[in-house]
Order: C-alpha cells, then structure tokens, then sequence
C-alpha cells in the first residue's frame, strides 16, 4: 500500500509533488499495467502517486500567440475529438489503442512515460511541439524533442509536472503518418513515422519527419531535414533513394517482442520513402 | 487514509480502500457487481468496461482513489435504465451474445458511443468496440445489435 494523492488544484498537486516525491499519474494505462499483480490483490506499485486526471484546470485547448496550447491533462479523446487539433495528432491518436483507454489516456501520461513508441509523442514531435513544466520554484517551457532523454527517461526534476504542450500552428502546412502494428486496435507501433513540410513554388520551405520505436528516442534528423530544406521537389525526388539511406544509417532499433531491428530499418526507410513520394507526387 | 465518494449505478457510495485498489476489485469483490469480468487484466479486451461519467474506460485500469466525485455505471445498473434495456434486447434480438463474457464490456462501449453519436456508422461502431474482444460471434451480430439499439432507440439517446 502507498500513499495515493488526490489534489484539488494544480496548486496542491505541485506541494504534494515537491513535498512527497509522489510520482505523476495521469490516465494510469501504463502505470497500472507495469504494477499489476493479481486479481482482488493490490496494484504493487513503489512510490506514492499523485493522481491528475481529474484536474480541469490542465484539460483544454486553445490558441495563444500562434500555437495551440493543450492542457496536459486533457484526454487522448478530447485532444482528437477538438477541431483545433492539427490533423497529424488527431490521426496519431486515433491509432492509440481504442476508446476505453482513450478516455483515460493524457499527453501528459504519454510524454511522461517516454517510451521511444509513444504515438502522440512522435506526432507532436513532428509538429515541434514544447511542453510547459511546472513546480513551486516556477515554470519553464522545453522542447519536447530535449525533454525525453531515453526510453523512460526524461528531464523532469522531482518536483515538477507537465502542464501544457504548445504546438506551433503551421498554416498550409501538409502532414502524413503510418504506424505499423499488428493490428489497428491496442496494438503497440512496431515503428511509426510522422511528417510535417510545406512547399511554396515547388520548393520545399519546411520539413520535419520524426520517426517512432527506431531509436532510444523518437527521432528526428535535423542534418538530413536541413538538407532538404530549400531544395526543389524534383531534385528531392531524384535524390529519393540516397535520402532513404540516410535514414536508414541514422537510425538504430533494436529486437524486441515486437518485430526485429532489420525489419525495422527497412519499413523505416520505405516509409520515408512513402513521404518523399507524397511530397514529390512520385510513384 | 482519505475517504472516497462515488456514485455507482446511482447509489453514493463512501470508501475507504487504500487508494490503489482497482475499481474492477471494488466492484467484483466488494460490491459483488460482477458484469463487468476480468479477462486481461491490462487494457487489451475490454471485458472490465464501464461508464465513468457516461463513458466507457477500463475498471482494471483503475485506481478506485482517481474515481472521487464521479459517476460509474455498470451493467448491472444500466440495464435497469431506458437506454440500458434497449442496448440489451437489441443485442439479444440479433444474436449478438453467445458465452457473455464480453457482453457487459460490448453494452457498455456501445452505450458510451451512442451517448456521443445516436446514429453512427458501421465504421464508427467497429471503432467504438475496437478495444472489446469476442471469441465467439465474429463480431458481425454485435455491430448490428448496436445498429439495432440506435434505430429502434431514437430519441432515447
């Protein structure tokens, strides 16, 4: 048995945080299933928790200065369900595991977690997206793509909790995504890839592609992005193969339970490949 | 330990369990509500699904602590209700129940959907009970025991 937290604002949740060292617990989908035991026996978990959520005031969306900021506490199914979620998210979360965990699943659960196949997470890297820490020393914004460090690993500090995610909005911005899993509903990404880029005149002015579960950490690889940007899609499209390769020699997957490293540096670089052929009009 | 107030199936409720208890056990073991079953015990078949708030979750996913000030409702409450009768007759009109041990899960994820959308699509139902494993029907007469409850309850929803 531990001591389990239920604050009444965010306010109390911060001094529980920071006086307890309790550890956030937001929708509870992977917490809960980490320290299951038994039926009728409790959960064996080894810290204190602070529950979140419930807190309304860290469930909302909104636009503020050219972004969209997201409560971090708001549920997978409000954040797809809002007209205000860019296409790229609403599509990656439609893909996490089915409605019943969607209720209860948060950004905030699924930043915190940083598991490297964090679905939202890889979209919202795509979209460049920052979160806002809080603790009673103040708040703080970071990038998300620094926040997480390792798979489980993250910068958080012992007294802070994620707040908010701020999404840049990018006008007439086109964007993509696949995840391969074994099925559609509840599976976890064997790899998932999501793209974000604009094209004025034929030239590509703008381009993010994160690529999920290929790494310790989702990634993104800002050398070959910054090559690319600038170049005209013709020259993108002849290049489509060399492009492809650097990818695939960039990442580094491993084996697990899920698929195997080989076959995930092939379906990672044909994916990319898939990316090229939707921007260029290839194939 | 602080208390916990909820409402289940319409009844207040006071708890005092340690706050990690599961909301599946406190409704199995100590309320001996047992509609909703515990098949995998980890989010994957839905068989444990209940309305939170009038929408579907899984009760092993739980902790009864994170329930405070909430509305639950099983199938043992909701099919004393208008809308609850109508998914059940509907769901025994068209064969959508063999062994049972999903169909409390599969009422109540068709009930949260209906809530949300009182005419949906085949499309939108096989996504709402995406998360419910049935090993016995193929799930065919399941879609169209929901299909059946949104016409034959129009109005209800």
């Amino acid at each position: 048995m531990v001591d389990v937290y239920h604050p009444k604002t965010l306010e109390e949740a911060l001094q529980f945080r920071s006086s307890t060292g309790a550890v956030p617990f937001s929708g509870g989908t992977d917490i809960m299933v980490r320290y299951r035991t038994s039926h009728g026996v409790l959960p064996d978990l080894p810290w204190p928790i602070v529950l979140l959520g419930h807190l309304k005031e860290l469930q909302y969306l909104r636009l503020r200065k050219g972004s969209l900021c997201i409560g971090a506490e708001t549920t997978l199914t409000d954040v797809m369900d809002h007209e205000l979620t860019p296409p790229l998210l609403k599509q990656a979360i439609g893909l996490m595991a089915a409605p019943a965990l969607r209720n209860l699943g948060t950004l905030a659960g699924n930043i915190g977690n940083a598991s490297p196949a964090g679905d939202a997470v890889c979209a919202l890297i795509a979209l460049d997206a920052s979160i806002e820490l809080a603790s009673p020393r103040g708040r703080r914004v970071v990038s998300l793509d620094l926040f997480i460090v390792g798979p489980g690993r993250t910068i958080l500090a012992e007294d802070e909790l994620i707040t908010e995610i701020i999404v840049p909005i990018g006008e007439g911005h086109i964007s993509w995504y696949k995840k391969v899993g074994t099925r559609r509903a509840n599976a976890l990404s064997k790899l998932s890839v999501s793209a974000d880029w604009a094209v004025d005149d034929n030239v590509l002015t703008h381009v993010r592609i994160a690529l999920g579960a290929v790494a310790p950490v989702v990634l993104r690889c800002r050398d070959i992005e910054d090559d690319m940007t600038g170049m005209k899609l013709p020259e993108i499209a002849l290049q489509r193969e060399d492009l492809m390769n650097r990818y695939k020699c960039s990442i580094t997957p491993i084996d697990d339970q899920r698929s195997s490293a080989a076959y995930r540096k092939q379906a990672a670089s044909n994916l990319v490949g898939a990316v090229l052929d939707e921007m260029t009009g290839g194939r | 330990m602080n208390e916990i107030h909820c409402r289940i199936n319409g009844t207040d409720y006071t708890f005092s369990f340690p706050g990690e208890r599961r909301l599946l056990d406190v409704l199995r073991e100590d309320l001996q509500l047992t509609a909703a079953k515990e098949g995998c015990g980890e989010g994957e078949c839905g068989a444990c699904s209940v309305l939170k708030d009038r929408r579907v979750v899984n009760s092993c996913m739980i902790p009864v602590a994170a329930v405070e000030g909430c509305e639950i409702m099983t199938l043992e409450g909701f099919r004393q209700t208008p809308e609850g009768r109508c998914i059940v007759e509907a769901f025994s009109d068209s064969g959508a129940v063999q062994c049972g041990f999903c169909t409390p899960g599969m009422v109540m994820a068709a009930a949260s959907l209906l809530f949300e959308n009182p005419d949906p699509s085949e499309v939108q139902i096989r996504t709402a009970l995406s998360g419910n494993l049935c090993r016995c029907t193929g799930y065919d007469m399941i879609v169209q025991g929901v299909r059946l409850a949104a016409e034959r309850g129009r109005g209800l929803w």
